[in-house]
Formats: C-alpha cells, structure tokens, sequence
C-alpha cells in the first residue's frame, strides 16, 4: 500500500481541458472518492494515475517515488471498471489465477492457488469457482473483477464506478462488502463516482470534483455540514438542499452580503395545521417522504416521516428548524454566521 | 385509457408454473407498478397482458373488452421494450412519425400529432435533428414518444431502465412519472428495483414464485407489509427482524425480545412460542441512553440527512437510521427503543403477519 499524489497535472483532449491543475493527495490505507457529474474528470484523474493517459505537465508520485514517466505495468496498480470485463470462457478461477499467472510475475501453481482461494473467500464467491465467468449475477461478476485487482495486492486500487450498472439492492450489499475489505487490507483506494450515497458511505475523504479541479475535499460530514461554497453545499443531499432568497420565510435571514439561503430538505418541518405554502408534490421513499412545497413563488423540499398525511393542493405552514440554516454570500462562499447557531 | 381487470390468471410452461391463479385489478390511468426478484412471474404477467404470451387459464379485460385469447396487434396496447431502437438513419420527427404512417394516418393528423407529443416531451425544439448526434436522454425521450403517439389504452414496460447507469436512471424515472402525470396514461411497469417501484408507483403489487403477495400503494406496501417477503424485500436497509421467545394471548402489547420486553401494536390473536419474528424498521430504532437492551455500534455509513448505525448485541445484527444530528462512535456501547407502535409480528412458519391494530387503523396511523 501507498498514498498517491497528484502534483498540478493538466490533462487536455483537443478543446477540452480534462484536469485543471489537479492537486490530490490520497493517504497511504484511505478511502478516497472523488465525486463529481459527468466531464469533471473523474476518469481522467484515474486514467492519469493508472498511467493510461499522461499529463501535460504535473507531476504523479506513488509511495513517494515519481511515476510520471512509468508505464501503466510499471506502477503497481489496480483498475477494475465499471464493466466487468471478465474472460467469459474461463472459470472464476482461472480469472481470479489470471494476473497471477502473467509471465512477468510467475507466480508457482500453489501460491497462485492459495491466493485464489483467500480472496475468492474474502469476497464470498468461494463456492462459485469453478463456474463459468458467465454463468454468474450481476453482483457476483463484478466481485470477480474486484478479487482480479486484489489478488495482486498492489500499491493502489483504481475504481472507476464500478457498482454503477447494478441495481440498488446489489449495490447497497457490494458497497458495505467493499468498505469491509477495504478495512481489512487497509488498502489505498481513489474510487470515482457521480453517485453521492455510495460517496458518504465508502469514503474516508470525498474530494468534490468540478472542471479538472477541486472544489473541496473532506469528510462526508465535513462536506455535508460546511460546505466551502454553494456548489459544495448542492453537492451533497438528496433531494438536494433548498435555495433560497433572504426573509422568503420569517427567522429566514443571514448576516450581512447574505445573498442566498441554504435549508436542508431534512431541515424544513411542515406544519399541518398552518399555510403561507401548497403541498404540489409527494413522492414516497418509504421510510421518508419528500414534499415538494410551494412558497410565494418558489418551490422547495421537505423531507417528513414516511407516516406522514399529506395531499397535493392542501396548505401548509413551512418551519425550518432553528439553527439549520447557511447562509452564502455573493461569490456562493459560506458565511460564517453570528447568531450562535450550529453550523 | 382503460381499466385492465385479470382474472384468475394462470401460466404454465410444462411442469413449470409462471404465475398463479391471479387476480389484479389495474385502475383506469394508474402507474401500476410489478415488483418482484427475477423468476417470479411479473414478466410473463406483463406479455400476458400484452398479447405476447397467451394464458393457460384466466381472463384479461382491457377497459370492457375481453382480450384474454387476442392478437398482440388487436389489443390498443403500446410495449415499451428494455432496449429502446431508433432508427438511426431518420430524424426525430421520422422516428415519432413513424408508428402512425404504418397505419395509414393522414398527413395533417401526423404532424399534429407528432408536434404535440414532442412537447408533451420537451423534444419540440429537436424535430428535424437525426437521431444519430442526440444526447442519450433525448433518444430515450424520443422512443418513448414513439410509444406515446398512438395514444393506446395502456402501456407496458419491461424494466424500461434496467439497462441505464445509476444517475440517468433516477433522472429517467422522474421523466417517467411526469409524464405520466400530463397524459394520465394507464402504465403497468415491471421491475426487480423498490427504489423505482416506491418512488413511481400509484400501485405496487408485491410477486414472488408466480404470486402476487400483496398490492396496495406504496406507503401502505412499506408500513403495512403482510408477510416476511414482502417485509424484507421493500426497504433499504432492510426491516429488522428478530425472533421473538414465548407465547402470546390475544391483546397483548409486549413481546419478549432477546430478554426483554419490547412494545408493538395490540395483537388480535395468540401467537404460539417460538415460532414468531418481531419485525421493526431501521428509522423506527432508537439510539437511547436508558433502555435493558443494549447493544455495540459496529458502523456508522452517514448518509447527509440520516445516518445508518450497525449494531450487534443480543438481539442479533440491527440497523438503525436516525438523523444526523446525533453523534455516534463505532465500539459505542448504547441502547435501543423501538418505536412499538410500527412493529409487526409474523409467524416465522407461514411467513403471515399476524393481525394487529396496525392494520386497522386507517392509512396513516
């Protein structure tokens, strides 16, 4: 295991600039995940790490030695993609036997056999080894292709969305088997991702990756409760977080160059007995239930109990709860407030 | 638009059963959602419907029609397919158009037609653009105007987004139900995924092995849930459920749980030992300071809004999901309260719920 560092890479394809002076430092046995939309450079930023692609100018130093100049073969990592890639005429074994097997590492038979069958049993897909590559789940094919960079053991796992073309039971399931892992090897992962909740659930360190850079770095709930900027702020959240203008609402005001106010769907309570808002929308969640309300020309989330009774067009008092609020200045910066609430 | 009545329904491949005897009623403009794991029937339900598989037994109505033993072709039914085909070498308006021309419509009928489901779509403004350069949402939106110009009485849709990565597929499932909401379409929409089912279905019917287990709207499926299946496949994380020891009389309001007593709703009937689960939800367990049941923090996944704890204790592993104001470490030793009021007990052996008040008091208690 070893951290990675990205030292002011720049990365362009024709007229797009890919990494923008890219910064990153990923700790030797952290979790780090960046996240960010389609076209921020998500993939750029592994592929440069990988050694797939090379920077224009930056630096990449793994486990303190520079590898700018070194061949993808030469660095010591793991990719696993988004698609299984598997071999499909090979059993799990032979997958999993596969990069021990390359002529560069020749590993003997029993290693090679002892390996397979640790990690196959880490992962629990134990007793599938002499199945067909094809003849598996979903879930269970991108486990091979996990174990495929585990066997290895190397510096530094790359993952590029590697969950995202399972459904949400299976991801749910892979990504706590994922996190446990990843304890128990301690192993160094830069993971990217467009989907925030297997962000806060996988990492140590989110870095919020916007146009080549960073627009913060930090834990989840360093993120999700001081975001550096608006942008952050509608990063992190589901549904995300409500903005709006100063006094929409009364106690809704910021201190001085306050241009926009930020409420957390979770922090909007309704008041079922009150108006000044219209319920327009209702979508159920089961455990919760997100309310799109109506307020003086603007619309915003409230998330209540999935217990709640609710109908469209029925009026509602909005109350945030005290304390919730951000507030950002004219440049999207957070405010520090002054009233003494919690952050 | 029509009401789709089925009607002992029966599908059987040889020795194999698809589904069972079934009775499903899908109300006139509905959003009725098929949930199920894969194998358990929602698929050969959906062809039934459409013509596309006949049934060994049973009876399909569409609005007042029995269409049971009809052609696929002489049912008013649009099938929208898991991979969506375009013809690449036609515009936007060519593709839409396309469906009508084959059956003869005139010229002007077409073309208001084809401009009003374009809008109805937010497509207007890329009519006369190939498909070929469109965004991956636009092809979507432009085969599903395919489906929506011949305005039929029903659509089916078989995992319409199976096939689309993670964020485009929450973004789809919004478009879905939207548009949904404009044209007040009778849907039946099959899929294996809750998260789609909860946040889209008017009605989500619950199958498992050819059965339908239980169907009702979402919040009724998710807090009223009948039997263990159905308990444990809705909800994310999944409802806690922990053997509960000894015997109960009709009217009890406490269980015993790993040693100690726990709350639930009024039991309307008795409950032999030993052959019972106590089911609670995660957002219904507690983090508590007082309470005779403890148990170890083994993770904490914070989740923005909520956070999702995991504990071991006596009561075996448990999830709970509180809000995020609440600070907690793993190796924490803490206690729990369950919210009895939203417990439901099931018999271990037939999977049933047993009755309780829960399930009478009106929706929303």
């Amino acid at each position: 295991m070893a951290e990675l560092r990205l030292e002011a890479a720049y990365k362009r394809f024709g007229e797009t600039t890919a990494l923008d002076g890219l910064d990153l430092d990923v700790a030797d046995g952290e979790f780090f995940v960046l996240l960010g939309p389609t076209g921020a450079g998500k993939t750029t930023t592994l592929r440069v790490a990988a050694g797939l692609e090379k920077p224009e100018a930056g630096r990449v130093r793994l486990g303190g030695l520079d590898v700018t100049a070194l061949p993808p073969a030469a660095r010591d990592v793991a990719f696993v993609f988004q698609q299984y890639s598997l071999y499909p005429h090979l059993s799990v074994y032979d997958n999993l036997a596969f990069p021990l097997r390359s002529p560069v590492r020749r590993s003997d038979r029993a290693t090679v056999d002892a390996r397979v069958r640790e990690v196959a049993g880490r992962l629990r897909i134990d007793s599938k080894l002499r199945n067909r590559a094809t003849r598996l789940s979903g879930g269970e094919m991108q486990r091979v292709a996990i174990g495929r960079a585990l066997v290895r053991a190397p510096a530094l796992f790359l993952m590029d969305e590697p969950l995202s073309s399972l459904d949400a039971k299976l991801r749910e399931e892979l990504r706590i088997e994922l996190k446990r892992l990843q304890r128990e090897l301690g192993a160094t992962i830069l993971y990217v991702t467009h989907d925030q909740v297997e962000a806060m659930t996988l990492a140590d360190r989110i870095g919020l990756l916007e146009q080549g850079r960073l627009l913060q770095v930090g834990t989840p709930r360093d993120i999700y409760t001081r975001p550096a900027t608006i942008e952050a702020a509608a990063r992190l959240g589901s549904p995300p977080i409500n903005l709006l203008p100063p006094n929409l609402l009364p106690g809704l005001a910021g201190p001085a160059g306050t241009e926009r106010i930020g409420l957390r769907p979770e922090d909007v309570e309704l008041d079922l007995a009150g108006d000044g808002a219209e319920v327009v929308q209702i979508e159920h969640l089961g455990a919760e239930t997100v309310v799109r309300v109506r307020c003086r020309n603007h619309e915003l989330h409230a998330l209540v109990p999935g217990e709640t009774v609710l109908t469209p067009g029925s009026s509602v008092g909005i109350a945030p709860i005290p304390g919730a609020l951000m507030a950002f200045g004219s440049a999207g910066e957070r405010l520090e407030r002054t009233d003494g609430g919690a952050p | 638009m029509a009401e789709i009545n089925l009607r002992r329904l029966r599908k059987a491949f040889d020795d194999f059963v698809a589904v069972e005897d079934t009775d499903l009623t899908v109300p006139n403009g509905a959003f009725f959602v098929l949930l199920g794991p894969s194998g358990c029937g929602k698929t050969t339900t959906l062809r039934m419907i459409a013509g596309l598989e006949l049934p060994t037994s049973g009876e399909i109505r569409l609005g007042s029609e029995d269409v049971t033993f009809k052609r696929a072709r002489e049912r008013d039914i649009a099938f929208v397919f898991q991979l969506f085909a375009l013809y690449p070498h036609m515009t936007v308006r060519g593709n839409i158009a396309f469906p009508l021309r084959t059956q003869g419509t005139p010229r002007a009928e077409i073309r208001r037609r084809v401009e009003e489901t374009a809008r109805l779509l937010r497509i207007d403004h890329l009519l006369d653009r190939p498909v070929g350069g469109l965004a991956g949402g636009d092809r979507q939106r432009v085969a599903l105007g395919r489906a929506i110009v011949r305005r039929p009485l029903a659509f089916l849709m078989d995992e319409p987004l199976g096939t689309l990565d993670a964020a485009f597929r929450e973004l789809m499932c919004e478009e879905l139900k939207a548009l949904h909401d404009r044209i007040g379409a009778t849907t039946v929409y099959v899929t294996h995924d809750q998260v789609e089912a909860m946040a889209m279905g008017d009605v989500v019917a619950v199958m498992n092995a050819g059965r339908v287990l239980q169907s009702g709207p979402p919040h009724e499926i998710y807090h009223r849930p009948r039997s263990l299946f159905v308990a444990s496949f809705i909800g994310s994380p999944a409802m806690n459920l922990v053997d509960a020891e000894g015997g109960l009389e009709p009217g009890a309001a406490q269980v015993r749980v790993a040693g100690t007593e726990q709350p639930m709703p009024r039991l309307r009937t008795a409950a032999e030992p030993g052959a019972h689960v106590y089911g609670v939800r995660p957002e219904h367990v507690a983090l508590v300071d007082e309470s005779a049941l403890r148990a170890e923090v083994v993770a904490v996944d914070y989740l923005g809004a909520r956070q999702v704890v995991t504990l071991d204790g006596p009561a075996g592993r448990l999830r709970a999901k509180i809000g995020n104001g609440q600070r907690v470490d793993v190796g924490e030793r803490v206690g729990l309260a369950f919210d009895g009021a939203k417990a439901i007990l099931f018999d271990a052996r037939s999977g049933n719920a047993l009755p309780s008040t829960l399930f009478e008091a009106d929706h929303h208690g």
